[in-house]
């Protein structure tokens, strides 16, 4: 069995090139897509930390991870179409109404 | 060099290289479909760390439904891709997201070498459907229905938000 550590080094790698999307990307549909990146990185942890307790408690709350991504990317997505017919514009730099 | 380790190098390298297809693609289409293939790649090392169960919920939910949603999203925006490239910013994100890896696996290598140590050996049956269900709906049961009304709240969410006129 391989170590846990390949594992969670992974996890971290996809983690930050996940926060990486978000800081650098100018389009509101991408940098969701690095929060689910973000998100599948924390459940690799999850699991591989399952396996290594034997205890299946990692891995159920996958399935809780799973379900709130769910509502998170729809309701997002939702939002990014509801400011896409106002604005005419993904770039979240010229979301700034509330800039004094 | 075992198997396991060059399955999971090859594995891990894959996930990578689709990972950063996912941020640096220009076009929301294929970052969309990049992040397909790094779901698909999660779901397989889920499969080498006993959580079949897991790894088809992934593929299901994940590659299946959400990323539907992503593409129908982008093609009904129909975005303009063309974003401007800046280069400052760009090496800021790099290095801040370099130091992060950096930092969080400096903190899990210590921490993961020994908790591997005390128990490797799990029955033949972890992470199947049955294993998965008996936790489910035992000791995770209030969560279980909390996510249920979460899920509620976000489809009335998403209709009250996506109607045009209220």
């Amino acid at each position: 069995m391989l170590s846990l550590n390949y594992y969670l080094a992974l996890s971290a790698l996809i983690f930050a090139i996940g926060v990486m999307g978000v800081i650098i990307r100018r389009n509101l549909i991408i940098i969701m897509m690095s929060i689910e990146l973000m998100l599948n990185a924390v459940n690799l942890a999850f699991v591989a930390l399952a396996r290594s307790h034997g205890s299946m408690d990692g891995q159920t709350i996958v399935v809780f991870v799973m379900a709130v991504a769910a509502a998170e990317a729809v309701v997002g997505l939702a939002i990014v179409i509801t400011v896409f017919r106002q604005r005419q514009t993904l770039d979240p730099q010229e979301m700034q109404l509330l800039k004094g | 060099m075992n198997a396991e380790l060059i399955t999971f190098y090859i594995l891990a390298t894959l996930l990578i290289v689709s990972s950063l297809s996912v941020i640096f693609q220009r076009n929301p289409i294929y970052s969309a479909l990049s992040l397909v293939a790094a779901l698909f790649f999660v779901a397989v090392l889920f499969l080498t760390l006993q959580a079949p169960m897991l790894a088809i919920l992934q593929i299901l939910i994940y590659a299946g439904a959400i990323m539907v949603i992503f593409l129908f999203v982008i093609m009904l925006l129909n975005p303009d891709a063309r974003e401007p490239r800046r280069f400052l910013w760009w090496g800021f994100g790099s290095l801040a997201a370099g130091i992060l890896a950096l930092e969080l696996i400096a903190l899990v290598i210590p921490r993961g070498a020994k908790v591997w140590s005390g128990g490797g050996a799990v029955g033949p049956d972890f992470g199947s459907p049955k294993k998965l269900a008996e936790s489910l709906f035992t000791d995770f049961m209030l969560p279980f229905e909390v996510a249920s009304v979460l899920l509620l709240v976000a489809l009335i969410g998403i209709v009250v938000l996506a109607k045009r006129e209220a």
